[in-house]
């Protein structure tokens, strides 16, 4: 009976049992939607760090920056040329690799890794080259008016490559800038590289430690035209491209990735590493072994993913921050709304509906029987809510993908007061300083988000069934005698 | 069957308390019939809920074959109510998105009986008061006195030992009133159950053994030689 009772009261009282079901439903659609944007920015975010970091690392270790100014002067190139006669119009070229940001003495990626809750450390350096290739002709230069190198290189910066063709008095010539990372090749598991895969060719060997071999991330190598089994010369020495990389977030941690001593002989930075890439062996203790690498490790600057993500500005932060302050509250204030509204409505259903629920009781019908069939109706209205706000959250969900905005991320931007120099004052993401990357807003809906929409209308239900229920249980049998139909 | 002595029923209204009943002294007989009239608001359906234990009286007894209704615990109040009380309301009172069948079989459920054997009671029952083929309508598509057919089977349905009717025809027009009174009286005299009806129907009243009048509160019995007609 309670089932055929449920049935046609549901049936034949189908406009009710559709206004209580849409409000639960515009709550809870709201709570999906929200939900899977604030997932898809934090995913964005996290594609944003990972592109920097590489998989699985913690937090990375650099240098405590030093005051200001002077590793300004530091990095600040110099390029020799000896000009040509005129009518000489052979090329010169010369590249110039700079360490970024400061380093540390190798020795320190052991040390870290001595540290408790440290599960695996590996060091990297990461490097700026600039090439400077170009014509250069005696006579032709008015002095003072285009010294040699001072035409762009500067501090290297655009990110990439852009080499723009400068003319001086005589002089013709390409300034052309491009990251190095030089990587661990024996410990391959942890550092940038790990967010690229090798879509031609190969990476390194673990044998290669000093080999002249270098993998070339994907688009540097298709402006440059690289290709596996080609070459490409830094400072006189011809590496051999052995694999082109592609980084999985579409950006990568470097143009070029070289083995990690070739690197350092490269910058003229012997036993020395920019980063310290670090896992630690419990993800929640992060804040701890952060603390005590900073304490036993001197002198050092530890960054987390979370310092990082702090970092990060921009309109995807800026809606993250939307997402889950507003967002959270708005669906937070409707889903608290609509319950209400549910409750009262079936409050209002057991009103007209005293004299029906009086006979029942006149009839012998426990209190409690008739309760169950009030709460068993708000219960199956709640789930019919929850399957139309499913509905709707994935509709909405989906449509933020199809046509939601493109978002800027932009890196290490404001962040004066961390450290002085950005985050640590070197490592990759130094070099990304100030770059924006975009990325498209998902909405990616998680199977705990629908579990979640689930647990909603239940709750839904019942609170409305809590409120019908409570206002059935107080009829009496005579009730069924009541003149107001 | 009935024992009532000295039974009070108030109704608080506002700052004014309405005597519904005032020390109503009353006896039923195994078997019995009696018919209940008097003015508006002079206390019928009052009485008649503390005869089905709708209610309870504020002062007196109400005996139901030695059982006293007026404090008895709640829940063997409703199992009282479930299995020796048949009760006929002025409007029906029909669950008005169950079919017929399942409008009988809601005196049932409390009784626990297996869902099968349950429809076979409700049908029976449904088929003698001549609605047999109307099972499956929902109150709604049935004429009055076919509703009030339905809440007679519904009533009836449980074998109850009491049957009460609060101006059981109150709604109905003329014709259908005697068809309904007909078969009232059939069942009455078929089933050998205590029959208390409240009615406005003077002639009616006049041809009932026993007819009880209600006025503010208090009951007046006279025996009628004539009978039923
Ligand atoms: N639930 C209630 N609350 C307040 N007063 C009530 C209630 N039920 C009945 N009364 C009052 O008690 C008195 C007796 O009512 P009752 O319904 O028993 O009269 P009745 O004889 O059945 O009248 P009618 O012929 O109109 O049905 C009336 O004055 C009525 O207004
Ligand atoms: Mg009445």
């Amino acid at each position: 009976m309670f089932f055929t009772y449920l049935r046609r009261e549901l049936r034949r009282r189908r406009k009710a049992a559709l206004v209580v079901a849409s409000g639960l439903a515009l709550g809870i659609a709201l709570v999906i939607v929200v939900g899977a944007v604030s997932e898809g920015m934090s995913q964005a975010q996290a594609r944003v760090l990972q592109s920097l970091y590489g998989l699985g690392t913690d937090m990375t270790v650099t240098k405590a920056a030093e005051p200001p100014g002077e590793g300004q002067a530091q990095g600040r190139p110099r390029f020799e040329f000896d000009a040509k006669e005129s009518g000489d119009d052979s090329d010169q070229s010369s590249d110039m690799v700079i360490v970024q940001g400061q380093s540390l003495a190798d020795s320190t990626v052991a040390k870290v890794a001595d540290q408790d809750g440290v599960a695996d450390t590996v060091g990297g350096l990461s490097a700026r080259v600039m090439k400077v290739n170009g014509q250069f002709t005696r006579g032709e230069i008015e002095p003072g008016q285009t010294p040699p190198g001072g035409g762009r290189g500067g501090d290297g910066g655009e990110g990439g490559s852009g080499g723009d063709r400068v003319r001086g008095g005589g002089a013709a010539f390409d300034v052309n800038s491009y990251t190095l990372f030089g990587t661990d090749v024996a410990q391959q598991d942890l550092g940038p590289l790990t967010s690229s895969s090798i879509t031609s060719g190969r990476t390194f060997k673990a044998a290669e430690t000093d080999a002249e071999v270098a993998v070339v991330d994907s688009a540097y190598a298709k402006e440059q035209k690289l290709k596996v089994g080609g070459k490409l010369t830094v400072s006189g020495t011809a590496y051999a491209v052995i694999g082109i990389a592609t980084a999985d977030s579409g950006d990568a941690a470097a143009n070029v990735y070289v083995p990690l001593k070739q690197a350092q002989t490269l910058a003229d930075a012997k036993g020395k590493v920019t980063t310290v890439y670090v896992r630690a062996t419990d993800s929640q203790r992060i804040d701890a072994v952060k603390a005590a690498v900073q304490k036993n490790v001197p002198d050092t600057t530890v960054t987390t993913s979370a310092d990082l993500a702090d970092t990060v500005s921009g309109s995807l932060s800026t809606a993250a921050d939307l997402a889950s302050g507003v967002g959270r509250w708005l669906s937070v204030i409707v889903l608290a709304a609509a319950f209400v509204v549910a409750g009262l409505l079936t409050s209002s259903a057991v009103s007209r509906r005293v004299r029906e629920f009086g006979t029942l009781k006149a009839l012998g019908w426990r209190s409690g029987r008739v309760t169950r069939q009030v709460v068993g109706e708000a219960l199956v209205n709640g789930l019919i809510g929850g399957a139309l706000g499913i509905a709707l959250g994935l509709a909405g969900a989906w449509a933020v993908t199809a046509f939601g905005p493109t978002l800027t991320a932009e890196l290490g931007r404001g962040t004066g007061g961390f450290g002085g120099g950005g985050f640590g004052g070197g490592g990759p993401a130094r070099q990304t300083a100030g770059r924006a990357v975009d990325i498209a807003l998902t909405a990616p809906v998680s199977l705990g988000a629908i579990g979640l929409a689930v647990g909603l209308a239940v709750a839904g239900g019942l609170v409305a069934g809590a409120f019908g229920g409570w206002r059935a249980s107080r009829l009496r049998p005579a009730d069924a005698l009541r003149r107001i139909a | 069957m009935y024992q009532l002595s000295g039974v009070t029923k108030r109704y608080r209204r506002g700052k004014a308390t309405v005597q519904a009943l005032d020390g109503v002294d009353l006896a039923i007989e195994d078997g019995g019939r009696l018919v209940i009239q008097g003015p508006t608001g002079g206390g019928k359906s009052t009485l008649l809920q503390m005869l089905g234990g709708l209610d309870r009286p504020d002062s007196g007894s109400v005996l139901l074959d030695g059982v006293d209704l007026a404090t008895l615990p709640e829940s063997r109040l409703t199992r009282v109510r479930a299995e020796k009380i048949g009760f006929v309301f002025q409007g029906f009172n029909l669950v008005p998105t169950l079919t017929a069948q399942e409008n009988v079989e809601t005196a049932l459920v409390p009784l626990g009986l297996r869902p099968r054997e349950r429809r076979e009671r409700a049908g029976e029952v449904l088929a003698s008061v001549g609605l047999g083929e109307r099972r499956g309508h929902l109150p709604g598509e049935l004429s009055g006195g076919q509703q009030q057919r339905v809440a007679i089977a519904r009533a009836l349905v449980k074998s109850p030992a009491v049957l009460l009717a609060d101006e059981p025809t109150g709604n109905l027009d003329e014709s259908t009133r005697d068809e309904i009174m007909d078969l009232l009286e059939t069942l009455w005299e078929d089933n050998g159950l205590t029959f208390v009806m409240v009615t406005h129907d003077t002639a009616l009243a006049r041809r009932a053994p026993r007819l009880a009048t209600i006025r503010k509160g208090r009951v007046t019995i006279r025996e009628q030689v004539a009978g039923r007609g």
